[in-house]
């Protein structure tokens, strides 16, 4: 971690995010694929943004070049001031998808140390921090368990505190609660912010769900296809806390309409949600 | 855990595959026995009580006399019968994951390796045998070797190609997200995801390479091995030790599949999730 308290003593810390007119054009069979245009973004150290957007909208590509497991093809992206490449190397982020995407032969205590194996952590430490983590995500007793043995919202809890084993400074979220019923997404958005704030990570997170993107965030960011780029962005205010009765309040109620009005704003993209 | 997400999930699907198998355990054990144990049965009444049935096949009373009385001959040649399949099936099956890894690395030895293993999966190997004999002399056991590792090659690459090709997108951006480097992909992803498979390619090559060991003495050879016995004594209507014989061959073909079967169950325990 020393790159990092080199970054963090500096005057103005390096934005978590920051992309500047980023393109990304995919060859696909039939002419090229324009998936992402023009993209202006920056997130701060701690913040918690979302992108929201219809499909095909390139949130997933954004998230992708973000994470260096795609190249933009036009335009300037840094992650903490350095390219994506050196922050992926130096694991400045972590990552979880849609699938919690869990090596179905380690157990739940062999998946999460698996970054951690990777880095050549030593065992005793390995052993403490898989410990702690199994305890951030509320799964101390299942640690000896294999996947297939559960839940598909634990195996996603799993999968967060995998992503949060090299102790990120960014976490990246590709939909993680897109395929939970709707109890276990909001009892795990309410374990994701309380975590985000215990960690003060900065996370972006993808998601297709206004009340979700509300809920979370600082700032939902909106995107809108063909070609995908972001159209609006709103800011939440709720603060740091996340207490119960947010989702009834009529703070919470402004901010979801505020975001589906972003969303239905022009009348190409409702012809396109039909 | 007071967590509304945790269903007993363990349990559910422990029932439902108990169930799925239909049958209580005990019944299951015990249903072939009583099955075999009637055949041997009818088997008796046939020659022994009522003596209708043809020259060739003896009592199990006699068969089982033979197997006695000649033990030590026959656990000889089923050593070197098993001997045979085992040395080949290992061969077999070390040169075809050598050879599916090459493949899987590079598409142009993919391109080169697919028309001639389907080449060999079509020749009957075994009507090689008095070829490799002639080759290798006949006092070497390598003909039937050799056969037996070639039998055994062709399942266990196909399997091994596959294998490795299993590995899903999410876990490829996750260990790229991990910075993992190129050995460790393979060491904890590829390896992982192919191994089910090379058992399975093990388990279809074992059977064939006792097979194909077996069958490849009555092309000729050393005049040792279970095979070799069988074509003797059946010529020489010795049948009862004919068949004495025959049961060190079932012997053999049965603890190759019986073990690399368990190996197939270790390596198959987790379901994808
Ligand atoms: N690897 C790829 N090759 C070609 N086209 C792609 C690829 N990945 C994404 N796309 C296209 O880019 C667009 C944006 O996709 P994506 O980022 O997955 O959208 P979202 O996550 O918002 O649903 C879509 O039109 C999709 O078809
Ligand atoms: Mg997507």
């Amino acid at each position: 971690m020393t790159p990092t308290d080199e970054t963090r003593g500096a005057t103005a810390p390096a934005p978590a995010v920051r992309a500047r007119g980023v393109g990304k054009t995919f060859a696909a069979t039939g002419g090229e694929v324009l998936a992402l245009t023009g993209v202006d973004l920056e997130v701060a150290a701690g913040e918690f943004v979302s992108l929201i957007g219809p499909s095909g909208c390139g949130k997933s590509t954004l998230l992708r070049l973000v994470a260096d497991l795609d190249q933009a093809s036009a335009g300037e992206l840094e992650v903490f001031g350095k390219t994506p490449q050196k922050a992926r190397v130096d694991q400045d982020y972590g990552i979880a998808f849609q699938q919690a995407g869990l090596l179905p032969w380690r157990t739940v205590a062999g998946n999460i140390s698996l970054p951690l194996e990777l880095h050549r952590m030593g065992r005793a430490e390995r052993d403490e921090r898989v410990a702690q983590l199994a305890g951030l995500v509320g799964l101390s007793e299942f640690v000896d368990r294999y996947p297939d043995q559960l839940s598909g919202g634990m195996q996603q809890r799993v999968a967060i505190a995998r992503a949060l084993a090299e102790n990120p400074r960014l976490l990246l979220m590709d939909e993680p609660f897109g395929a939970l019923d709707e109890m276990t997404r909001e009892y795990l958005q309410s374990e994701l912010a309380r975590i985000a704030s215990e960690t003060g990570a900065a996370v972006v997170f993808v998601t297709h769900s206004i009340p979700e993107a509300v809920y979370l965030s600082d700032r939902v960011v909106v995107m809108s296809p063909r070609p995908g780029r972001i159209t609006d962005v709103i800011e939440t205010g709720f603060g740091e806390e996340r207490p119960e009765g947010l989702r009834e309040s009529e703070a919470y109620f402004a901010k979801v309409t505020a975001v589906r009005e972003a969303l239905h704003g022009s009348p190409v993209e409702r012809a396109n949600e039909r | 855990m007071s967590a509304p997400s945790l269903p007993a999930l363990p349990d559910v699907s422990l029932r439902t595959s108990r169930a799925a198998r239909g049958l209580p355990s005990w019944l299951r054990f015990v249903a072939p026995v009583v099955v075999g144990a009637v055949i041997v049965l009818a088997w008796i009444l046939v020659v022994d009580v009522l003596k209708i049935a043809p020259r060739m096949l003896p009592s199990p009373i006699a068969i089982g006399a033979e197997l006695v009385l000649r033990a030590g001959i026959i656990w000889d040649d089923t050593v070197i019968t098993a001997t045979n399949s085992l040395v080949g099936l290992l061969a077999g099956t070390i040169v075809a994951i050598v050879l599916a890894g090459l493949a899987a690395a590079w598409r142009p030895v993919d391109g080169m390796l697919a028309p001639l293993v389907a080449a060999i999966a079509v020749v009957p190997i075994v009507a090689l045998t008095p070829i490799l004999n002639t080759m290798f002399g006949a006092s070497s056991q390598f003909g039937r070797q050799a056969v037996a590792a070639i039998a055994a090659f062709i399942p266990v690459f196909l399997n091994v190609l596959r294998g490795l090709r299993q590995t899903r997108p999410v876990h490829r951006d996750l260990l790229r997200a991990s910075g993992a480097t190129g050995f460790q992909t393979f060491r904890v992803l590829t390896l992982p995801s192919a191994l089910p498979y090379l058992l399975t390619g093990l388990r279809i090559a074992s059977s064939l390479a006792v097979i194909s060991a077996l069958v490849a003495e009555y092309f000729g050879g050393p005049s040792d091995g279970i095979g070799t016995a069988i074509a003797t004594y059946a010529k020489s209507g010795r049948a009862a030790l004919a068949w004495a014989y025959v049961a060190g061959g079932i012997a053999i073909g049965l603890v190759f599949f019986l073990v690399t079967s368990l190996l197939e169950r270790l390596a198959t325990r987790r379901t994808p999730v």
